[in-house]
């Protein structure tokens, strides 16, 4: 399937250099993923030129390269920001072209890779959410389905300065509003809150994301520790960096959550370590984003192989 | 009671929004009236209500409110009759939409909050409260951690997004006077705007800092009533108000009727008193968010190890305001350490 990747930034940076590797998302076998060109709006960007060197086009005429170019892309990963999907998403769809939303835009159902990769393969655009919403939604999910009800959800997300781009800078708000929808229309909280913070240090920080979950009376807590260990190996088949910093742990409480007064919360550490494709490790949030892309970008052209076939 | 000249410096209190880190975010309608009438007939003119960690806090990482803060912001307005009102909002926690439903109930300041080399993501929530018409304060967090420079280039970006005031916040109360001195000085040259300092007492330089910071040129300065607030406590607005008279600096405010607030009304709410313990020193001493302290006196009863080990190790690991998940990160990595080393032993 010919693809594009719009936007040469950090996202699109790494996703350019994972596809090119050739390797799936499982890194066991061949990606059906063609990568025609990765996309900008200037020509003196860093990932342009990265483009052009790796034998890529790369030009600089951003969106409306793309629609002057349709009839030879199926695809675009868009890794622009909310603001700038949202100007273009129509014009892809009208020109036959399906769009994988890695901005925090939210106009095409959401899908997190691990939760639920095969629901949406026909839709003309699917959202990725945020990369908060990629490592943390898999185990809301997690401690949900070893539960009747989970009351309420929450996520710390906290990334290195230096790998939150302006794009999350200038719509914080729509990360966390994005996200915290996430928690719940696929997680399966009934109610939710997410908060990202930003860290400066040097060296930069491992991006970590915190996930505590409501277990109310009566939880089978050794089914949610165990649902929670099943999934680390779960999100691990396409971010090897993904694990549990600690083992996760139920602490008493009461809480008073908004989904109601709960006895017990589980707390569940991770930490997700990049590949260091474009940047380094420390910027696991790029890594879980661009991997899941890849991912659902590949179920899409696996399911249009089938329905052709 | 009401003192009407004009005042030196503009005096905001926040023992409703800093103070209720010390009580677990437990406030309850009575104490928000007591404290804002109290505040209020005392002269002071900027009375700051929101969950601890600002508009959106309630939650599992920094604690539940026991009454929603809205209702409470609701009183304090109604409540107020010469004071402003004002509401603290750091964005990745708070929203937008957040400053939209206060400035209906009444709230005239949004004080937005970040970590003081992060000035930017400010802008999209600075610019609402402009669009709202209430004043935007710049609010810079864990001020120790940037340079004068530092600082003076986050601010002028505040600046430029509309700010009308920006503070510097010494959130671990780690500064020493001259820390204050270089840092006020160099905004108050740099900026257009107002300064403003917001003290910690952790290494007990609480009221020294924001009387140093009057000196260098700061135009507002932040109190809470018998220091009630994170870690070892915030600048005591009753005695700031006593020092600032015996210095000839005129406050507009009454301080007898501020000690009253704190006698009264403040200190027999307070679960303990504000007293600089050994974790509290720590928090100075090793630059740690002061909200951290209570959190991580919970997780080492959990977890069984001790909290000065916890804190040192959020210090070692460059924690910033916010990561409160990170304390029950620690605890474990401790108590698997602990569990380690006895193992080596035995």
């Amino acid at each position: 399937m010919r693809c594009v990747i719009l936007g040469s930034g950090n996202i699109g940076t790494d996703l350019m250099i994972k596809l090119l590797k050739g390797t799936d998302s499982s890194g066991t076998g061949t990606t059906p993923l063609e990568l025609v060109a990765l996309v900008g709006i200037d020509p003196n960007s860093d990932g342009l030129a990265r483009a052009r060197a790796l034998g890529i086009e790369g030009p600089h005429e951003g969106p409306e390269w793309i629609l002057d170019h349709a009839g030879d892309i199926d695809l675009v990963f868009d890794a622009t920001s909310a603001y700038v999907h949202v100007r273009h998403y129509k014009q892809y769809a009208e020109a036959g072209i399906t769009a994988v939303d890695l901005t925090p835009a939210a106009r095409g159902p959401k899908v997190i890779a691990a939760v639920n990769l095969t629901e949406h393969l026909d839709a003309p655009n699917i959202n990725m959410v945020t990369c908060g919403g990629q490592a943390t939604t898999p185990m809301v999910f997690a401690v949900r389905r070893a539960l009747e009800t989970l009351p309420y959800a929450e996520m710390v997300s906290t990334v290195a300065s230096k790998s939150a781009g302006p794009g999350t800078r200038q719509n914080i708000d729509e990360f966390t509003k994005t996200t915290s929808t996430a928690l719940r229309e696929i997680g399966g909280a009934e109610t939710s809150k997410a908060i990202i913070i930003l860290n400066p240090a040097e060296p930069p920080m491992m991006m970590r994301n915190t996930v505590f979950a409501a277990l109310p009376e009566g939880a089978d807590h050794d089914a949610v520790i165990q649902s929670i260990h099943d999934m680390e190996l779960e999100v691990k088949r396409y971010v090897p960096g993904y694990r549990l910093k600690n083992p996760p742990v139920i602490e008493e409480g009461p809480f008073n959550t908004p989904g109601g007064v709960v006895p017990h919360r589980a707390v569940v550490l991770l930490e997700v370590e990049g590949a260091g494709d474009y940047l380094p490790p420390y910027a696991g949030n790029l890594d879980i984003m661009t991997a899941a892309a890849q991912r659902v970008g590949e179920a899409i052209a696996v399911h249009r192989a089938g329905v052709l076939a | 009671m009401t003192t009407n000249v004009t005042a030196d410096y503009r005096l905001i209190d926040s023992t409703l929004r800093d103070g209720s880190h010390a009580i677990s975010h437990q406030y309850r309608d009575q104490d928000v009236i007591r404290i804002v009438q109290g505040l209020d007939a005392a002269g002071v003119q900027v009375i700051e209500i929101a969950h601890g960690d600002g508009l959106g806090g309630s939650s599992f990482n920094y604690g539940f409110s026991a009454v929603p803060e809205k209702e409470l912001i609701a009183r304090a307005c109604d409540v107020a009759v010469n004071a402003q009102i004002a509401c603290l909002l750091l964005p990745g926690i708070g929203l937008a939409d957040d400053l939209r439903e206060v400035n209906e109930l009444g709230v005239q300041v949004a004080r937005i909050a970040v970590h003081c080399t992060e000035a930017d993501i400010t802008e999209q929530h600075i610019k609402v409260a402009k669009s709202l018409g209430m004043e935007a304060i710049g609010f810079l967090m864990m001020s120790h951690m940037n340079s004068p420079e530092g600082l003076v280039e986050q601010a002028l970006l505040m600046q430029s997004y509309g700010a009308d005031t920006i503070y510097i916040a010494d959130s671990a109360g780690a500064m020493t006077v001259d820390d204050v001195r270089y840092r006020v000085s160099a905004l108050v040259r740099a900026l257009d705007v107002p300064v403003g300092v917001h003290a910690h007492n952790n290494l007990s330089m609480a009221v020294a800092n924001s009387i140093a910071a009057f000196e260098e040129g700061a135009k507002n300065l932040d109190g809470t009533s018998a220091g009630l607030g994170a870690g070892a406590g915030n600048c005591p607005t009753e005695i700031l108000a006593a020092v600032s008279t015996k210095y000839g600096i005129e406050t507009g405010v009454n301080p007898l009727a501020l000690m009253d607030l704190a006698e009264d009304v403040v200190r027999p709410i307070m679960p303990r008193q504000q007293v600089i313990d050994r974790a509290g020193l720590l928090l100075g001493y090793a630059g740690v968010y002061g909200s951290f302290l209570l959190h991580a006196e919970r997780a080492a009863e959990r977890y069984g190890v001790p909290q000065s080990e916890i804190l040192l190790e959020l210090g070692r690991r460059k924690v910033v305001g916010g990561q409160e998940d990170m304390i029950i990160d620690v605890a474990l990595d401790l108590v698997r350490q602990h569990a380690e080393q006895e193992n080596s032993t035995s």
